[in-house]
């Protein structure tokens, strides 16, 4: 089952595990000093609490894979503690938590397919689409005729969260944004 | 500095990657080194080329040749040669036959050597300087690095810093009094978690460890910054200190906390070398490596006769990234590694 990774395998986007948790290679950095000897850093970012980790290797180290796959599974519906996803294969459910989620409750519109990452057999995390479009509920109205994007003021959307936007967004806009930063993108017309 | 490199004007060598080389960037490299020889040609220091290939090579610890075969007929019989991890081996048998100062833009290869900063395959200026010692030409290779990157001083001037009082400046100790102890404190103190195997009572490896994961990258950021008289123990083909034998008169090149090149006040003595060599073999050994055919040719030079010397090899690749701002050393190849 367990893979193991060679120093020369090391490489962003890895899956593997320190201490019994599963980590995802965030950088990985060869440096060797013109005399001296090989070394390998790795950031690794913890796939359940986030939390980033500097680990430093010597060449011919090696490190286990995580066992982790990634399901599609389109959200359902959440209860403010558990956002729920369902395979669309077999209609089974799975719980994420919002501690799980971090910030990506943000962007979980219901129906959207997204990508739900096990270990162990467990969901332990979720991606969304890059791009989401999100309608805006409510936003203080912006001075007429300014079409300024450097300035911003904060709309609710629909699934509850705050986002930054350019001061022309009205209430029922429809933004594009993008889940990786939270940055709003542009104004979707429907 | 050059911007990067325009839909229009790049020249996706590989459209796999699209990772090559833009034009505009291999134009720059062509430029820099121009006028790199038009520096050696200014002070009359002769452009040579030697041999990539070798019978026997400069041992290092830490250094792998690729092993190639050369077949004198199409029989397969044949004998194993060395691509050079750098030119010094050839370039002191011509000192020592009386060449006088000489440089070389030769490629060197190492084994194991790739990341944001290295290629299995790249570019060194090697140089050498009968009469000087390692601070005359220090202040050569910034002559030559003011030229070439002059935007990377704030004032056009170079700092030196000993090895030893960087390391009491940064880490509050002595990289020649303390044990091995003291140095895995500053490691754990600094957050260095350390996986896998590791030689705790290696000095070597804890010394190369916080220089290279947490002093180098602050080094000189404001304006170049030489680091010179090394550990004894990293001396590799400098001679000792006369004043202080744990130190050897070796010193590098930091730009923005990269490492630009390597130089040494040169060890003449035929029999020390043969013993550091010997040494790096065993270490070798140690270290599960293969030992490795010590260049009988450069000792035999070296008993004939080295004139005193400085030498240094400059990395070019990275001078080049230095100039236009790129992230990686793939950026200011034609053809990187993979792409070959």
């Amino acid at each position: 089952m367990a893979t193991t990774y060679g120093t020369s395998d090391f490489r962003k986007g890895l899956r593997v595990e320190f201490d019994g948790e599963p980590y995802l290679v965030v950088e990985c950095e060869f440096r060797k000093p013109g005399k001296g000897s090989a070394i390998y850093t790795l950031k690794v970012k913890n796939l359940l609490n986030g939390r980033v980790l500097e680990k430093t290797f010597r060449s011919g180290d090696s490190i286990s894979g995580a066992d982790c796959r990634d399901e599609k599974m389109q959200y359902i519906f959440n209860d403010s503690r558990d956002w729920h996803f369902m395979d669309p294969e077999n209609y089974e459910q799975y719980a994420v938590s919002k501690e799980q989620l971090g910030d990506l409750w943000k962007y979980l519109v219901e129906e959207m397919m997204c990508e739900v990452t096990f270990y162990n057999g467990s969901p332990i995390t979720v991606t969304p689409p890059n791009h989401v479009e999100l309608e805006v509920e409510y936003c203080e109205p912006g001075a007429k005729g300014n079409t300024a994007t450097n300035v911003t003021k904060p709309a609710k959307v629909q699934t509850g969260a705050e986002i930054q936007v350019p001061i022309f967004i009205k209430i029922g806009d429809v933004l594009k944004v993008d889940t990786r930063t939270g940055d709003y993108i542009e104004r979707v017309h429907r | 500095m050059c911007s990067r490199s325009t839909p229009e004007r790049a020249i996706i060598l590989s459209e796999s990657t699209g990772k090559s080389a833009a034009a505009e960037i291999l134009e720059l490299r062509a430029g820099l080194l121009a006028r790199a020889r038009e520096f050696f040609a200014g002070r009359g220091i002769i452009e040579v080329e030697t041999p990539l290939l070798s019978r026997g090579v400069v041992v290092d610890r830490h250094l792998d040749p690729p092993v190639c075969r050369y077949s004198p007929g199409a029989d397969g019989a044949g004998e194993t040669l060395y691509l050079q991890t750098s030119p010094e081996a050839a370039m002191k048998r011509l000192l020592a036959a009386g060449m006088g100062a000489i440089y070389q833009v030769a490629h060197a290869f190492r084994e194991g050597e790739r990341g944001r900063l290295h290629n299995p395959e790249f570019t060194i200026i090697e140089w050498y300087r009968p009469g000087l010692d390692h601070h005359e030409l220090m202040d050569e290779v910034g002559a030559l690095v003011s030229l070439l990157l002059p935007e990377v001083s704030r004032d056009g001037g170079w700092e030196k810093l000993s090895y030893r009082q960087l390391f009491r400046d940064r880490l509050g100790l002595d990289p020649i009094e303390c044990g091995v102890g003291e140095l895995g404190g500053a490691a754990e103190k600094l957050g260095i978690e350390i996986e896998g195997e590791f030689d705790w009572n290696d000095r070597d490896a804890w010394l190369d460890l916080l220089l290279s994961t947490r002093l180098q990258d602050d080094l000189g950021t404001e304006r170049p910054v030489f680091i010179y008289d090394y550990p004894a123990s990293q001396a590799a083909l400098a001679r000792l200190c006369p004043a202080e034998p744990r130190l050897a008169e070796r010193f590098e090149l930091f730009i923005g906390g990269v490492e630009l090149c390597n130089g040494y006040h040169e060890l003449l003595d035929a029999a020390e070398q043969r013993g550091r060599f010997e040494e790096a073999n065993e270490q070798r050994q140690g270290d599960g490596k293969q030992p490795l055919a010590l260049d009988e040719r450069l000792l035999e030079a070296l008993e004939a006769g080295l004139p005193e010397c400085s030498g240094v090899a400059l990395g070019f690749d990275r001078v080049v990234m230095l100039a236009c701002g790129a992230d990686s050393i793939d950026e200011v190849l034609a053809l990187p590694f993979e792409e070959v």
